[in-house]
């Protein structure tokens, strides 16, 4: 089994409605929406920086999830599902942050603030920066699996006593948090909901490639392993 | 599983107790925190006082990442590891007993702090039992996390680097929790700050219990 890419015909379709998607959003989040009453221009941002979010959350539970079932089935198949759901949302975290970052900059005046989501997507993602270090050290596939899954979990349970943590300390200290004003007209809630689909079918084709190397990445070190047995065996019988 | 962590725990702190690498090297880096702190911040306006709660978790933190290293780099060296596994001794007690005897080191480190800050922040010290409480329920949180994670890293040529970057950012909630109540103890309101150690309590919990049920699948590896 030796295939020259990672592409499928399912991954095709899935790449170029992608494609076709974004061209659309772009279309709707530039052209056809509305500017936001109160922040002008800069409100179209939310059309990538809420399904970017969305996809980040999404992209952790397929971790978790991998992890979880790595340690009860010992599959080889759900831990590279974990390994290539972290590192898709590592990119999207990122993303989170810097689409956050340039939103706040005209919105806040500030490209930081002390915000409890801000706050807890940071430590997040810095969770998570961890797991990939994890995995990547050198080990036995069995011994690195369990490594990752055990760091996934204990992350992952993390997270929520990390924003409640977050959100209680910055509610405690100011009285009115920053927040996106809730009414939302039509063509902007449609373009929205267009934008979170879009970012969702982008994350599964990314996410189906980086499972197909990834799995490729274990296959060539079991092969080879097996390749080198192999190798002197026949030195020794020759 | 109680009895092993006794003995577990007893092995660690008669070791540390003989090789005095927690007081002569642990607790004198610890002050030099707060020393540091004072370097980096204005000593003379009020500053070091008002960010007493905050600076005494950091120093905490810090030396509780070096003594966390420690506990288990001992076990990494001779093949300990293997000895470990096969001396019958639940690895829930194991665990229970390496947390243990980091916590109390930990705890011997706040009470050294707590005088450092005393002395040298002039920070006077209120609330008496949201303090203690707070050391309490922090340090088995801190602890009980760190073992999870030290044993993790510990046979690796990277653990140095990679314990702090694991560990430190789970325990944020605890660095959080534990300034928040020192401050609120500090400040004369502790009705303020028992919600945090209850959140302490909740993190403490959370990772005794992991600890409890997984440690024996995280001692197997390498």
């Amino acid at each position: 089994m030796h295939p020259e890419h990672t592409g499928s015909r399912t991954t095709r379709v899935l790449g170029a409605l992608t494609l076709a998607g974004f061209a659309a959003v772009l279309l709707l989040a530039l052209v056809v929406s509305p500017p936001d009453q109160v922040q002008g221009d800069a409100a179209r941002l939310i059309y990538v920086h809420v399904p970017v979010a969305i996809v980040m959350n999404l992209a952790f539970a397929v971790t978790a999830a991998g992890s979880v079932m790595w340690l009860w089935k010992k599959s080889r198949w759900w831990d590279t599902a974990a390994a290539a759901a972290a590192e898709v949302g590592v990119v999207f975290t990122g993303l989170t942050l810097l689409t956050g970052m340039i939103w706040g900059r005209p919105t806040w005046g500030v490209y930081w603030t002390w915000d409890a989501r801000l706050t807890s997507s940071l430590l997040l993602f810095l969770m998570y920066v961890g797991y990939l270090v994890v995995r990547r050290l050198p080990a036995d596939m069995e011994v690195r699996n369990r490594r990752a899954a055990f760091v996934a979990l204990l992350a992952f349970i993390d997270v929520p006593i990390v924003y409640f943590s977050v959100e209680w300390w910055r509610s405690l200290h100011q009285t009115a948090t920053l927040s996106l004003n809730t009414t939302i007209s039509g063509t902007m809630l449609f373009t929205l909901c267009v934008s979170i689909v879009v970012f969702i079918t982008c994350f599964l084709w990314l996410l189906v490639h980086r499972f197909r190397v990834a799995w490729l990445e274990d296959e060539a070190e079991l092969s080879g392993l097996a390749a080198a047995i192999d190798e002197r065996r026949a030195e020794a019988y020759a | 599983m109680l009895h092993d962590a006794a003995i577990m725990a007893g092995k660690d702190l008669r070791l540390e107790w003989r090789s005095r690498v927690t007081t002569n090297q642990v607790a004198p880096f610890a002050l030099l925190v707060l020393v540091l702190f004072a370097f980096a911040l204005d000593p003379d306006r009020g500053i070091l006082t008002r960010a007493t709660s905050g600076l005494f978790w950091v120093a905490v933190l810090f030396s509780g990442l070096l003594a966390l290293q420690r506990t288990f780099s001992v076990e990494a060296a001779d093949g300990n590891r293997d000895g470990l596994r096969l001396s019958g001794l639940d690895p829930a007690g194991i665990f229970l007993g390496k947390a243990g005897a980091v916590a109390l080191e930990l705890l011997a480190l706040e009470v050294v702090l707590g005088i450092g800050v005393v002395v040298m922040y002039g920070t006077t010290l209120r609330g008496w039992l949201l303090l203690v409480v707070t050391c309490l329920v922090a340090t088995t949180g801190v602890a009980a996390a760190g073992s999870l994670y030290g044993v993790l890293a510990a046979g690796l040529r990277v653990r140095e680097t990679l314990l702090p970057l694991l560990l430190l950012p789970i325990l944020a909630p605890v660095l959080l929790g534990a300034t928040r109540s020192f401050e609120a103890a500090l400040a004369g309101n502790p009705s303020d700050g028992w919600p945090w150690v209850e959140l302490l309590v909740a993190f403490a919990a959370i990772y005794v219990a992991f600890g409890v049920f997984a440690f024996g699948s995280l001692l197997e590896e390498t």
